[in-house]
């Protein structure tokens, strides 16, 4: 939660800044006014027209991912617990990008489904698919409204902008774009942003290593900073939750998060599927998650190390610069304003660039903000439209009616988001619930649709029950924590864990029980045919060969340089 | 994307940083005596930065543009 105090401006702006960022402003309006013309069916504004290549399917799907909250909040998490935020980028994200690339695009793709709540309908039946398109288009809106909420209150502390002005201006411009051009503008769009951020954020890391004297001066800094606590080691600390600053051990980030957590996220989440299933043939569509996963790799050079070069460089011996949210609350009620953790990006931003630089770095959060914003109210778009209007409300409109609707729903979305960014605005703890809320459905979907793509036993009833019993029990352990703090010794196997500890457990839990749930309510139900599970699960479907293809081709071959390239990380940073 | 008339996401993206290398160059060359009041201003890392943009805005602006197979 970003902290929504009496602003003390941290920057200050240059014309040839303001030049910069207007200019960005219009590059998006003109790019969707462009390809508005090219958006005439339903498939090119929902689907941009099946026709991506690998590199553009690539960088939207992992851009689509990089909102205002994942380059601030995580390079502010990465001040507040060190290299340990990486974990987010490569355990929980590598491998579940993989495993989406090898194992599950042929089914979303070969089934030529339109989302994820499609493929649920092909394979489980129409309840499973209402219950998780009515849930994903709520969380939708709901986090792009809280995303919208941050943007302007970072913009307000850095910049001294107007809060209201910055969410409209930026909530019109998305809206815009993504109306006039649907999924096509939208991912246009994500790839020019995507060049942007690493554009505008590459220089503090690059500046600060140089100040540093190179990452062992950052880790020599850090340890003469702070010699009690580890903060530059992934995995030597994670044996015990007491001894590394999360409160977290090897077993809620190898299970809860990359397992479940980032698999669920990364697998089945339609804001980033949809980018991939975008694309224009089945390989193309196998290698844009693994070129996604490439650049997410890359990730923290511009989002975790700027965080840590705010612990070598900002920070005194023992003395930490930047405080949590709650401490700059109490602060605030005696009149000193103090920075946050998530403050940490721009901080950084003002230390390294001046003019021309600053307007750059600042177009690169806006842009981080627009693409996770035009991901969220594209796939609300496409889900509302496919999945509860055409398939509960009215099902045998024309395409046109359904681009319209397309177009309508995205202006809905926009306004939806507005108004839960006002709704945080008024009730701080709201971004706490709605995150929560959000991850009560991830893992249990990913239990749902993994047993749906690899065993052809499960049944609609199966997975429909299982859906349900995984969500229940998320929210039943997140209840019974906010009611009783001292269950999450049970939730999370110890005392010593931490809030994000519970998260990891939560989902972990969440996902057996799923998983459980489908495999008892399937083996008492009766299964599909194996002709009408053609297409859906492995067994039942001709997946394409790429034998003839030379191996530098083939996205396996591809698959195994990411996991090495992932692998070598962790040793590098263990 | 290979949509017949339809111009390449790399040209939108090789124009706006040409735009964004012109005007960080030049602000780098105008503030060249009298740098910003930031660390490490002696690198001169707006300069660089600038030109850098401005060969690859050029690179992709030329590689990609209209009318080119």
């Amino acid at each position: 939660m970003f902290l929504q105090a009496e602003p003390q401006q941290l920057l200050h702006l240059s014309p040839v800044d303001l030049a910069i960022i207007i200019l960005y402003f219009c590059a998006v309006l003109g790019i969707g006014f462009y390809l508005k013309s090219f958006t005439k069916t339903g498939e090119d504004f929902f689907m941009a027209g099946r026709e991506m290549t690998a590199w553009i399917a690539g960088l939207s799907f992992v851009a689509a991912n990089l909102g205002s909250l994942e380059l601030l909040g995580w390079a502010g998490s990465a001040y507040q617990y060190g290299i340990l935020a990486a974990h987010w980028y490569w355990v929980g994200a590598v491998p579940a990008m993989i495993f989406l690339a090898i194992v599950m695009i042929p089914f979303y793709y070969i089934s030529k489904t339109h989302s994820v709540p499609g493929y649920l309908k092909l394979r489980f039946g129409e309840p499973a698919r209402a219950l998780s398109a009515v849930s994903f288009g709520f969380m939708t809106v709901l986090m792009s409204g809280v995303n919208m909420f941050s943007m302007a209150i970072v913009l307000q502390v850095v910049l001294g902008w107007n809060i209201d002005l910055s969410i409209w201006v930026s909530a019109i411009t998305v809206a815009l774009y993504v109306t006039l051009g649907g999924l096509l503008s939208a991912i246009f769009n994500e790839v020019l942003q995507f060049v942007l951020i690493w554009v505008g954020a590459l220089l503090i890391s690059i500046i600060g290593l140089i100040e540093a004297g190179g990452w062992s001066g950052v880790v020599a800094r850090i340890h003469t900073n702070f010699p009690e606590q580890n903060f530059t080691h992934m995995w030597s600390t994670l044996g015990n939750f007491t001894d590394n600053p999360m409160g977290i051990n090897f077993v809620g980030i190898v299970f809860g998060l990359g397992a479940v957590l980032a698999m669920g996220y990364w697998t089945t989440d339609f804001l980033v599927v949809q980018r991939v299933i975008a694309a224009k043939d089945l390989r193309s569509a196998k290698l844009a998650p693994l070129i996604g996963a490439a650049f997410k790799m890359c990730v923290p050079f511009i989002v975790i190390l700027p965080g840590l070069l705010g612990l070598a460089m900002l920070d005194t011996p023992g003395h930490h610069f930047l405080v949590g949210e709650d401490v700059a609350r109490e602060a605030l009620t005696h009149g000193q304003v103090l920075h946050t953790y998530n403050q940490v990006l721009p901080i950084m931003l003002a230390r390294y660039c001046g003019p021309g630089l600053l307007g750059l770095g600042i177009t690169a959060l806006i842009a981080g903000f627009m693409s996770g914003m035009a991901g969220n109210v594209s796939a609300f778009a496409t889900v509302w439209t496919y999945d509860i209007y055409r398939a509960l409300i009215r099902k045998d409109a024309s395409d046109d009616h359904y681009v319209a609707m397309g177009r309508w729903c995205t202006i809905v979305g926009v306004l939806i988001s507005i108004g839960t960014a006002y709704l945080v605005r008024h009730s701080a703890s709201i971004m706490d619930y709605v995150q929560a809320l959000f991850s009560f459905f991830i893992a249990p979907l990913f239990g749902t649709v993994l047993l749906g793509m690899l065993w052809k036993r499960a049944t609609g009833p199966g997975g429909f029950w299982g859906l349900m019993a995984g969500t229940g029990s998320s929210i039943g352990m997140w209840a019974w924590v906010k009611v009783d703090p001292s269950a999450l010794r049970y939730i999370a196997m110890s005392p010593h864990a931490k809030a994000m500890a519970e998260d990891m457990f939560r989902a972990l839990w969440a996902g057996l029980i799923c998983a459980g749930v489908t495999v008892g309510v399937s083996l008492v139900t009766k299964p599909k045919t194996d002709a009408e599970l053609v297409g859906l699960v492995l067994g039942a479907t001709e997946i394409p060969s790429e034998g003839h293809l030379p191996l530098w081709q083939k996205p396996i071959f591809w698959a195994g340089v990411v996991a090495l390239a992932f692998i070598i990380l962790q040793i590098i940073f263990w | 994307m290979h949509r017949p008339g339809m111009l390449s996401i790399w040209f939108f993206v090789g124009v706006l940083l040409l735009c964004y290398g012109i005007l960080i160059l030049g602000s780098a060359i105008v503030n060249y005596n009298n740098p910003p009041k930031v660390v490490l201003a002696n690198l001169h890392a707006d300069l660089w930065w600038g030109i850098l943009l401005l060969l690859m805005g050029l690179f992709y602006s030329i590689r990609f543009r209209p009318g080119r197979s």
